[in-house]
């Protein structure tokens, strides 16, 4: 569903992303970990088009993202995505963050998209905070919206850019929860979260990154079980004694 | 002191009617600039933020220039200098065949100096954003502009509410500088009314106090505009 081949990324003479080739295949969900500033953030933008890259070529769905052909806007509208610091727009509400891109970009009527954003509400337990708007909710319950205003369109991928990491520890739960469960309906999701608990529970497979580069690609058990990369080990154990 | 007070001057004709007439011009030149100054320099605020090089210079150029040229200075190139440059039917045009030229010129010359001040506060507020939400925006499938027009403007208008109103009110004081060129607005008139009477004290207070009564109607306008955009559950956009 989703390539990378040899993806590279300069900011000026900084290299950010070196030669960078994955690929998730539908219903897989890849857990994406590393050092800050390693460029697990730059990998997930460039997905989506949200970052330019200047060498290899990612596809989703078989449309490449680099392509200058490609209809971006369309594409994007296909992969959810999800922020550290959710981004709901702060002068709409609850329900009408959930409406807006299918109104606007898919065109769906009012009634329909209403209708999506409710079900939506219910799935993730907040059915009855439609009417408020983001800033009067808990960090959990605003990420638990992103995550619903992402689904409205329906996507084929979900991307998620650490969505717990700017959470207070006791919010943590909710959002995982609601992300373990998509992942068991078998939605395909590139997760970048230094939560292992969830790697461990939910993860296909785990990529460590590093220095813009991918150390790791491998298999979630190979990832938490055997003897790999001094780096990973180091940056595993510090996250795990947390 | 010998001053022989006389309020009375005031509202006796014909100069009641002066200053009346004169308050006129004040509004109408304020007003019709500020529509020119609201929405050109929204065009310019939001170029100065798009992705596109070429935009961004143009508006840099058209703020840079229009801001650091005085006012004073401006409205007389717009009226003594520019049409001379027009060839020649063009010129003659400008300068006595549209209607009324020196109130064209100088809302225009005023409209065209706020929209680059106007455009910098447009462009802050959109700036102070940040671009987590413009990539929320994009993410979910809006192209530039539907981003612009759901997601940036609606909260940057709502951020700049304060700086603009005292744009706004700063119109009305500039609007004075119409005088030089022949606008006979309210600064206008109190001077012709302490040169035939001599009762420039009653005259000048009067403008005081209609300029006053303007810039206090704005003030409570604008802090009711602030309470119906304001965000339930935040409390000052600006400092996020
Ligand atoms: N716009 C930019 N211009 C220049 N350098 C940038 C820019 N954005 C990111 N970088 C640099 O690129 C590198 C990778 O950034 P990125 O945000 O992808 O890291 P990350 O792995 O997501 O880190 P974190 O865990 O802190 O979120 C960092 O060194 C960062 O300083
Ligand atoms: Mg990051």
């Amino acid at each position: 569903m989703i390539q990378l081949q040899d993806v590279s990324k300069w900011y000026g003479d900084f290299q950010v992303l070196d030669t960078c080739s994955t690929a998730v295949s539908k219903g897989e969900v890849v857990v994406v970990c590393g050092p800050s500033g390693s460029g697990k953030s730059t990998l997930i933008k460039c997905v989506n088009g949200l970052e330019p890259f200047q060498k290899g070529d990612i596809t989703v769905d078989d449309v490449s993202v680099g392509d200058k052909a490609t209809d971006l806007p369309k594409l994007r509208s296909r992969i959810g995505m999800v922020f550290q610091n959710f981004e709901l727009f702060p002068h709409i509400t609850v329900a009408e963050n959930i409406k807006l891109a299918q109104l606007k970009v898919l065109n769906r009527n009012e009634a329909e998209a209403g209708q999506k954003a409710m079900q939506l509400l219910e799935r993730v337990e907040l059915a009855d905070q439609a009417d408020k708007f983001p800033a009067q909710l808990s960090g959990g319950q605003q990420q638990r919206v992103a995550i619903a205003r992402a689904l409205a369109m329906d996507p084929i991928a979900m991307l998620f850019d650490e969505p717990t990491s700017a959470l207070d520890p006791e919010m943590i739960n909710e959002v995982l929860d609601v992300m373990v469960e998509l992942a068991s309906d078998g939605m395909t999701m590139m997760v970048v979260t230094h939560e292992m608990g969830f790697a461990r529970r939910v993860a296909n497979r785990v990529i460590f990154m590093d220095e813009g580069r991918i150390e790791e690609d491998c298999s979630k058990d190979e990832f938490f079980d055997s003897q790999r990369g001094d780096r990973a080990q180091t940056f595993l154990s510090k996250i795990l004694h947390h | 002191m010998n001053y022989n007070w006389d309020w009375g001057v005031l509202v006796r004709e014909p100069y009641l009617e002066w200053l009346t007439s004169g308050f006129t011009w004040t509004i109408v030149v304020s007003l019709t600039a500020w529509v020119l100054a609201f929405s050109l320099g929204s065009v310019i605020g939001i170029m100065r933020t798009t992705n596109s090089n070429l935009l961004r210079r143009i508006a840099t150029c058209y703020v840079e220039l229009f801001r650091n040229i005085p006012l004073l200075v401006q409205m007389f190139l717009w009226y003594f200098v520019f049409p001379e440059l027009l060839p020649q039917d063009a010129g003659m045009w400008v300068k006595r065949g549209m209607p009324m030229p020196e109130f064209t010129t100088a809302a225009i010359c005023l409209g065209l100096y706020t929209a680059s001040r106007v455009a910098e506060q447009v462009r802050a507020g959109i700036n102070s954003i940040g671009q987590g939400q413009r990539n929320a925006g994009l993410a979910m499938g809006l192209t530039p502009a539907q981003v612009y027009r759901y997601v940036l403007l609606p909260v940057a208008y709502r951020i700049i509410v304060p700086p603009l109103t005292s744009e706004f009110l700063t119109i009305f004081k500039n609007s004075s500088v119409a005088l030089t060129i022949g606008v006979l607005e309210t600064t206008a008139q109190a001077r012709q009314i302490e040169e035939y009477t001599f009762q420039g004290f009653e005259a000048f207070t009067a403008a005081t106090v209609l300029y006053i009564i303007v810039t206090s109607i704005v003030m409570l306008l604008m802090r009711f505009v602030e309470g119906r955009v304001s965000i339930p559950g935040m409390i000052s956009l600006g400092a996020k």
